[in-house]
């Protein structure tokens, strides 16, 4: 092995040692934007969404509880998201993969609006 | 003369007319006579005295936002009160014609709820019923659930039009077509369906229109009205008498504008709060006293004199 790649072997060593320590390091801290699976819920109240607009890390996913006594859905603008009715107590979950502002309504209640903002920490 | 300027209307109306109007808020039945298509207010109805209806006359009933699938406090047994205004019906003196649905059949747009009832329905003792559908009749799939069950003319969408009695009868679908944040729509392609439809008509044709939302805006912020609603009335409008039935706010309300008389109806489900009631932020299911809801929820029959261009209405609660 000549000089060169040995020294190109030891930047990948170190590449792969910061990766393997940034992984360490989310993997101590769950609420860590790059561990994935996180959750976070959206009520839905008195015809709105709490809150209206929520900021979450790409992989996470959220999770709407209907708590009225009318039905409601969570029905995206571009149709990448969206639920069935939800009767009272019912939920409904999308997990976000990729970044971006996705628009929701309610179909029944087209005046209910919200927006997921998925964001890179 | 347009009256949608309630201000203009105001000096109108006599102490007791208001009374009456008011008595409409709060469920209390009123007869409606409409006269060249202006709605005139004869008195408030008692039981039993649902005149029979004069020979040569059509005579049909409205019912209205059933919620077939609803069991919460508001009103835990939807089935029974439309069985009480099925049978109220079926009481009548002069057996309607026909039966007029006005949306809203199912609470959840689920197979078995509009499967239970087409079944309940049937309980009528009249030729037909004819419905249009409500939001909570397309939650999932638009209105593909729904006319799996409830399509009129088999041709796969749910408005339509027939002629009975010398009344041209159009049904129309107002719940989709919403743009994010806004009211729903008739969109364009049904706009254009009735003007066609409309278009081989004479003037002195008396019409009444079926669709579920008010074809007014009663209440933007909680969506009680219909974005294109002013197209669907301009086309309407060169005709002698206009009627248009409305359900999904769940109580009476009316409104004329010129030949054009708007009405919404009761609901035998529960009822809501009035436009944007004070202390009230959302239309939700209002739960009232069980000695107190029969009187909320009700019927509505329709009496056409034919050659006189003449509806006669009267609103008729569960409980009087």
């Amino acid at each position: 092995m000549n000089m060169i790649a040995w020294l190109q072997t030891l930047r990948w060593w170190r590449i792969g040692t910061a990766f393997a320590l940034v992984a360490f390091a989310a993997s101590l801290m769950p609420s860590a934007a790059f561990a994935g699976g996180d959750k976070a819920a959206v009520n839905i109240t008195k015809f709105a969404f709490a809150p209206k607009d929520i900021t979450v890390a790409p992989g996470t996913t959220i999770v709407w509880t209907n708590h009225d006594e009318a039905p409601h859905t969570v029905s995206s603008r571009d149709k990448t998201f969206g639920s069935k009715g939800l009767d009272t107590n019912d939920t409904f979950e999308f997990t976000f993969a990729s970044e971006g502002d996705f628009a929701y309504i309610c179909a029944v209640h087209p005046f209910m609006t919200g927006t997921v903002h998925v964001r890179k920490p | 003369m347009k009256s949608s300027d309630p201000a203009a209307l105001a000096p109108r109306l006599s102490r007791r007319q208001a009374l009456r109007c008011l008595a409409s808020w709060t469920g209390a039945a009123v007869v409606w006579s409409v006269v060249g298509g202006v709605p005139r207010a004869l008195g408030a109805t008692r039981a039993g005295d649902v005149a029979p209806a004069a020979a040569n006359t059509l005579t049909f009933a409205q019912i209205s936002d059933t919620h077939i699938g609803f069991r919460k406090e508001a009103n835990p047994d939807v089935v029974g009160s439309l069985r009480r205004a099925m049978a109220d019906i079926n009481a009548l003196p002069q057996r309607p014609a026909f039966v007029v649905h006005t949306g809203d059949v199912s609470h959840l747009s689920r197979p078995e709820e509009f499967g239970q009832a087409r079944e309940l329905l049937q309980e009528l003792r009249v030729e037909r019923v004819h419905t249009v559908p409500g939001e909570h009749d397309t939650l999932d799939d638009g209105v593909a659930g729904y006319l799996r069950v409830f399509d009129h003319d088999a041709a796969g969408r749910a408005y339509f039009s027939f002629d009975q009695g010398g009344v041209h009868f159009v049904g129309l679908n107002n719940v989709l077509n919403f743009k994010p944040g806004t009211l729903a729509a008739l969109g364009d392609d049904q706009l254009a369906w009735l003007k066609r439809d409309l278009a081989g008509k004479s003037s002195s044709t008396p019409i009444v229109v079926l669709a579920h939302i008010p074809m007014w805006t009663v209440w933007e912020p909680w969506g009680w009205g219909t974005a294109d609603s002013a197209e669907a009335l301009a086309l309407l409008r060169p005709f002698g008498s206009v009627t248009v039935l409305n359900g999904h706010i769940h109580q009476v309300l009316q409104k004329v504008e010129g030949n054009v008389a708007l009405h919404t109806a009761m609901s035998l489900a529960y009822p809501l709060p009035t436009p944007g009631q004070a202390g009230i932020g959302e239309p939700g299911p209002v739960t009232v006293a069980a000695s107190e809801l029969g009187k909320l929820l009700g019927t509505r029959e329709l009496t056409v004199v034919r050659g006189k261009h003449e509806l006669a209405m009267i609103d008729t609660p569960l409980e009087r």
